[in-house]
């Protein structure tokens, strides 16, 4: 229990401390934070509508975050898990406007298997390979294939294999077979929702109850001590990023089959970096993950709604998002705050003593 | 009239005493050695020197004042150049940047054209031609050690220290770095030369100084000091302590290296055509200075390090390519010397620790299927039985002191009734209650009849645990006794060079 405050805290000043100065930051420029933070909450919570669609939003960032997780906890840094959810998704929309025929128990899973497959091997595979035979740093690695994927993605819908006839640079809408059921009307929630928390569960036992978990974790903890052990360090690499790049595979799939249908060419999800934000605001673990991207999803669909009743830009929310990136960055800060005060409590404890 | 002159200089640390009556006289235009063991105290004295450490007590009288430097910065100001073992350069850096950084002008204002000049005109005034407009990391090691010295002399050092300074240099470097140190002492700039290796001080050097165990306990003309009394002085004359040793009897051949040649991750020969076996039920202590190959040689064993040449034995299986999980399966336990590094991962539980080398196999999982509880179980026993404190296993490792974190190495390498374990220093920077404990069980695990071993920089523990003795010296194993037919003495001259025969039979 004392553990679980002691890991829950810091986050949890962080996010305070990000809500606080945003209300500064509002004040000075003459708002009422009051109205504009409930106005943020009505908008995201304020109706079972808003919690759909909030929830819904968090369905793309829970999973892409747990990827990340997965190879933070590796000691790994896939900072292309925007590029690895635009290839899933492109691997989910074919799938899933072709093969109109199947049934939809065959066309769902083969569109997600195709989409984590796509991201896997795109976000992991090559970017593992190449650095554990050649040494190739993965945050370079990673990054640029995720130009390549997004990049690549344009090409598809501007008069590429997958646009559509006619002359929108759009690809054809996945058909019925293909779509995840919405499981809230009215709203964009849909049953994605289970898968991701079926991921965040599975994610959960493998990195803490299967010896796969423990030898991933001992890689990103200390590495020396890894091949101390026996263990094949490189492999543990691939693996840790090619089980990344899946999960952020399957989030696009999960999007583009539950939510949006087909690939448009605007393609800025922003899930790939915004969920950076959230595996590290949970500290790589699963559970806290939930929470974290139902937090950054609800700062995201509530800005509209306190933009149009308090005046207050909706990009306020991205100054909140900087902020608590900063302190979640700056934990030892935090650490050293409390130590300090901690050690004057002492200190007039003592004098206390001596005089009393 | 001397230019430095120490007397009765103390430094504790906790409750280890480093340095102890430390005298020191260093007269103008000399060269003085300082020579000692690891561990003799040899930094602690250097850091006094360079204000790195405040003395506890004693004095430090330089160019004709007492001396109370605050920091590095006041030394060098007085006039003390040091050059690290570890070069504090910044290899981005050309070699005249790195020369007057931090003294060249004022706020940002840097004089390319100046400073490489000056560089250029001191460098060859003081024989140690530099191109100043190189980049440090496109520099030789030797290189970068005269962009230290010059340094140091830029800031117009008086004294030079040089802390073991041929350490990381090739036979042609060391013959140049002597060449320049009497091109300092003619100008008349003394130099104080750090060494564990007899035959350089008495190449370069006009007196010595021998440091043993924070003391200075000698001091002499190198002239008139032969090689025995030198490495005498050294080791010491302590009467090694006798541990109990039952005699087992010496059976099988448990490890065969064979013609052993290892290179380091900078392509030098480190380990150089080495051969020895170890039996059943025997320690063999591995003694020799740090360096001198023996990590590399403990590395082809473990399998951590790709061999060169050679072969290595496991009872009769071949091992020489086997994988570390391979070697591991075999039933080679390892002790690293880097406990820290590369025997703990420090966030994982002692629980977690205990059970890091075997973790797929049963009991502590199965089927993949991590098994807490008895991962648990045996971590509780493991506890009890080396006494590693708190009682706790689900506690970071990281947490825990050094000697307890040691604790947990061992047990997790001695639980597994290893055929053979390695073990590296095993006793490094722990208290004499922790050592005797770690001493016992290594003991306990012969009379079993396994084998060990032991690699270590002390030589008292070499003698106290040690069925035979090899000495390592520059990659070379150049003898190998039995313990009770050796000296100190002679085990001292072997390791610093003197000897380079196998003189001894194994």
């Amino acid at each position: 229990m004392k553990r679980l405050w002691k890991a829950l805290s810091l986050p949890l000043y962080a996010v305070i401390t990000g809500l606080i100065l945003g209300a500064i930051i509002m004040a000075i420029a003459k708002y009422n934070p009051w109205s504009a933070y409930g106005s943020l909450l009505m908008g995201a919570f304020g109706n079972p509508i808003a919690i759909g669609n909030t929830v819904s939003g968090a369905i793309p960032l829970m999973l892409t975050a747990l990827g990340i997780a997965v190879a933070f906890r590796t000691g790994l840094f896939n900072i292309g898990a925007e590029g690895q959810y635009w290839v899933g998704a492109m691997a989910a929309v074919f799938i899933g406007y072709n093969f109109a025929s199947m049934p939809w128990y065959f066309h769902i899973p083969l569109a997600l298997i195709a989409a984590m497959v796509a991201g896997g091997l795109w976000g992991g595979v090559i970017p593992g390979l190449a650095k554990a035979w050649v040494g190739a740093h993965e945050v370079i690695t990673t990054m640029m294939m995720s130009y390549i994927a997004i990049l690549l993605a344009h090409y598809m819908v501007e008069k590429g294999p997958m646009m559509q006839q006619g002359f929108v640079p759009q690809s054809p809408p996945i058909t019925s077979s293909a779509t995840l059921p919405t499981i809230l009307t009215n709203s964009n929630l849909s049953a994605g929702l289970y898968i991701a928390l079926a991921a965040v569960v599975v994610v959960h036992i493998l990195l803490f109850y299967t010896s796969f978990g423990y030898k991933l974790r001992a890689v990103g903890y200390n590495a020396f001590a890894a091949r101390y052990s026996g263990l094949p360090v490189a492999l543990y690499t691939v693996l840790s990023l090619g089980i990344s790049g899946v999960l952020a595979g399957l989030a696009g799939g999960v999007q583009f089959l539950g939510v949006d249908y087909q690939l448009t060419d605007t393609f800025q999800s922003g899930y790939g970096y915004t969920a950076i934000v959230v595996a590290l605001l949970a500290r790589n673990n699963p559970l806290g993950i939930v929470l974290a991207s139902i937090f950054f999803s609800a700062l995201s669909s509530g800005s509209q709604m306190m933009q149009i009743t308090s005046g207050v830009s909706a990009n306020m929310t991205d100054v909140i998002t900087g902020i608590i990136i900063f302190f979640v960055a700056a934990d030892r800060l935090y650490a050293y705050i409390l130590r300090t005060f901690r050690k004057k409590q002492v200190i007039a404890v003592a004098r206390k003593e001596v005089q009393g | 009239m001397a230019l430095l002159e120490i007397a009765g200089l103390r430094k504790v640390f906790g409750q280890v005493v480093a340095n102890d009556h430390v005298d020191l006289t260093v007269m103008p235009g000399e060269t003085h050695a300082i020579l000692g063991e690891n561990g003799a105290g040899k930094s602690t004295l250097i850091k006094m020197i360079s204000g790195l450490y405040k003395p506890d007590a004693g004095t430090i009288l330089f160019d004709g004042a007492l001396r109370n430097f605050n920091n590095p910065r006041e030394a060098i100001v007085a006039g003390i150049g040091v050059v690290h073992q570890h070069f504090m350069l910044i290899p981005a850096l050309t070699v005249a940047e790195n020369v007057v950084l931090g003294i060249h002008g004022g706020w940002g204002r840097y004089d390319r054209k100046t400073a490489e000049e000056q560089v250029s005109k001191l460098s060859k005034e003081v024989g140690l031609p530099l191109d100043p407009t190189r980049k440090v990391e496109d520099l030789p090691v030797g290189m970068q050690q005269r962009v230290e010295i010059v340094k140091a002399l830029y800031r117009q050092a008086k004294l030079l220290v040089l802390d073991e300074p041929t350490a990381v240099l090739t036979p042609q470097e060391t013959e140049d770095l002597f060449e320049v140190v009497h091109h300092l002492n003619q100008d008349g700039i003394p130099v104080i030369f750090i060494s564990h290796k007899l035959d350089e001080v008495r190449a370069v050097a006009h007196k010595v100084t021998v440091m043993r165990a924070g003391k200075t306990v000698f001091e002499s003309p190198v002239g008139s000091a032969s090689a025995q009394q030198l490495a005498y002085w050294m080791v010491g004359r302590d009467i090694v302590l006798q541990t109990q040793r039952d005699v087992v009897q010496s059976g099988a051949t448990v490890l065969s290296v064979n013609d052993l040649t290892v290179f380091d991750d900078r392509h030098t020969k480190k380990v150089d055509n080495v051969s020895f076996a170890v039996k059943e039920g025997e320690i063999f202590g591995l003694a020799g200075v740090d360096g001198n190959g023996q990590t590399e040689l403990v590395e082809a064993i473990t399998g951590l390090r790709k061999l060169a040449h050679g072969s290595v034995y496991l009872q009769d299986k071949d091992i020489s390519r086997a994988s570390v999980a391979k070697r591991i399966e075999q039933g080679i336990a390892y002790i690293p010397q880097d406990r820290q590094r590369d025997g703990l991962v420090l966030p994982f539980s002692i629980a977690d620790n205990l059970q890091l080398r075997e973790v797929s196999k049963a009991p502590f999982s199965k089927g993949g299927w991590l098994q807490k509880r008895a991962a648990r179980k045996h971590a509780e026993q493991l506890v009890e039985e080396f006494d590693i404190r708190p009682r706790n296993v689900d506690l970071p490792v990281g947490d825990l002191s050094g000697g307890n974190q040691q604790k947990v190495i061992l047990a997790r390498e001695m639980a597994r009734r290893p055929m053979l374990l390695v073990a590296v220093q095993p006793t490094r920077g722990l208290d004499v209650g922790a050592i005797e404990g770690i001493h016992k069980h290594l003991l306990a695990l012969r009379s079993e009849g396994r084998s060990i071993l032991l690699v270590s920089l002390e030589l008292d523990e070499i003698l106290m645990l040690s069925d035979r003795i090899g000495v390592m010296h520059a990659g070379h194993l150049v003898a190998v006794y039995n313990n009770g037919e050796v000296s100190r003495e002679e085990l001292g001259l072997a390791m610093t060079g003197e000897i380079t025969a196998k003189e001894a039979g194994a």
